[in-house]
């Protein structure tokens, strides 16, 4: 850490992960174009042209054969890292499946955005709440710095763990907008990041392996609770790669960030780039005296239950921002922080909090301080209710 | 148990499915020029080619057909460029 040369740089979100994987270089990149994806690969491709990365850019006919084409590269051998968005992931759900249970870490990253019809392209978190049960691990970023962070973090992550990562960045908000970040010089990303190596590479003829098999009802299901295992393990792992990240950056990352969360009566939890308006407002109202804190998801799979409801426990009242919305349920991120605070109950029994669910920024539509400070507001004056709130 | 069901290849141990054929190649070893196209064709990996001793110890490869996992698609058939191999 204390000789490593620092680096400041502006970027758009997805020329900050094109910069990373210039850095992470990996052999294959099979990708497809989509909005708002569509800057992380032009990057991307630049650096390729220009020779300062050697990978294999491979323009495939759809998402689909996106990822089909990732499994069989990552299945022979080569580290291999792919791009997409809304309608493009949820083209890929069915193989999304196929990579995580065959315990594949490719690396994806997602300018997260809205899902037709009617037809938007702007950002939301529809698309990849849509792939939350895929069984690949979910990372959040707030802005250019985490985004470049998180892929460099994701690529060793999910190389550690055997698990495909998606690394998420909000569609626009963070994908198009220039930012400051600090990158790290490329010998140093090289050497945190290290060579892959697939001890099952369908390329070394040596020693054949099968991939796919089928697994009929006597042992499909140890299969499945056997990739359980190795999805709860990623929550330990990531401590690791984190605190190795912290090493060489002096950038420290939390399975979630909490935010002036000590001796706050009311908190907000969300995932993104609102993590951002929202520490401004905190700061703001803190000023005025209001004990108020943001938990800012960090990893939302594997889910840190319990660390997370050990962390609210104290409050008086949360209010769950989501930026997506489950059809006939709760908000995504609502359930699982009511779970949380299911799993916990018995070690913190007397917790008498009350939770608000609120739904924001659908189809891109901008969230405002004011609109964040009401939601504080509503918490102190106790107007909670059991109904899902619409911040418009 | 094996991570994601990935299995180490066991040869000795893999279903015998060359007896789901209902067609067999079969090469005219005269005929066949030892170009290797079928070798690249064949989806179940059952033909390579082989050095035999011509008349005049002239040495030639031809291909060699090995029918365990041989399902008779016909494709090698159908690639050949001198029409060296039947389906019977």
């Amino acid at each position: 850490m204390k000789n490593i040369k620092k680096i400041k740089i502006a970027l758009t979100g997805g020329s900050a992960s094109a910069e990373a994987l210039r850095q992470i270089n990996p052999a294959v990149a099979p990708v497809y174009p989509i909005t708002p994806q569509t800057p992380i690969v032009e990057a991307f491709a630049k650096f390729c042209a220009d020779g300062k990365a050697d990978t294999e850019i491979v323009t495939v006919e759809s998402e689909h054969s996106a990822i089909s084409m990732a499994i069989g590269s990552q299945a022979a051998g080569a580290r291999t890292v792919t791009a997409t968005s809304s309608q493009g992931l949820a083209l890929m759900n069915e193989i999304l499946y196929i990579a995580s249970g065959m315990r594949l870490p490719i690396i994806m990253l997602v300018s997260a955005r809205a899902l037709s019809a009617p037809i938007n392209i702007h950002g939301d978190h529809s698309d990849v709440m849509g792939a939350r049960d895929t069984s690949w691990i979910q990372l959040f970023s707030e802005n250019s710095q985490e985004v470049y962070d998180n892929t460099i973090i994701g690529t060793k992550l999910a190389e550690k763990s055997e698990l495909p990562i998606m690394v998420i960045m909000d569609g626009f908000t963070t994908s198009h907008s220039v930012e400051n970040l600090e990158i790290l010089p490329d010998k140093i990303v090289k050497k945190f990041v290290g060579n892959y190596k697939n001890e099952k590479a369908l390329l070394n003829v040596e020693e054949p392996h099968t991939y796919g098999p089928v697994a009929l009802p006597d042992s499909y299901f140890e299969f499945k609770i056997d990739q359980e295992k190795a999805m709860n393990e990623v929550l330990d792992n990531y401590k690791k790669v984190a605190r190795e990240f912290k090493k060489i950056s002096g950038r420290s990352y939390k399975l979630f960030e909490e935010y002036k969360v000590k001796g706050a009566e009311h908190i907000i939890i969300l995932a993104g780039s609102t993590a951002g308006t929202a520490k401004v407002v905190v700061d703001k109202m803190r000023k005025k005296g209001k004990k108020v804190g943001i938990i800012k998801i960090n990893l939302f799979r594997p889910f840190p239950y319990k660390k997370i409801a050990k962390s609210f426990s104290e409050a008086k009242n949360i209010a769950v921002m989501d930026k997506s919305i489950s059809f006939g349920s709760v908000a995504p991120l609502y359930s699982e922080i009511v779970s949380s605070a299911y799993q916990i109950s018995s070690q913190i029994p007397n917790t008498k909090y009350k939770i608000q669910s609120c739904v924001y920024g659908l189809g891109g539509r901008d969230i405002f301080a004011k609109q964040i400070e009401e939601v504080f507001e509503d918490m102190i004056n106790e107007n909670i209710s059991k109904k899902t709130k619409y911040i418009k | 148990m094996e991570k994601g069901a990935i299995i180490k290849h066991k040869i000795k141990n893999a279903t015998d499915t060359g007896s789901w054929r209902n067609q067999t190649p079969n090469l005219d070893k005269k005929t066949c020029i030892g170009c290797g196209t079928c070798v690249k064709y064949c989806p179940d990996a059952c033909i390579i080619l082989k050095e035999i001793k011509n008349a005049g110890d002239n040495k030639k490869k031809i291909a060699e057909i090995d029918t365990k996992f041989c399902k008779g698609c016909g494709v090698c058939a159908e690639v050949c460029p001198v029409k060296a191999i039947d389906m019977k």
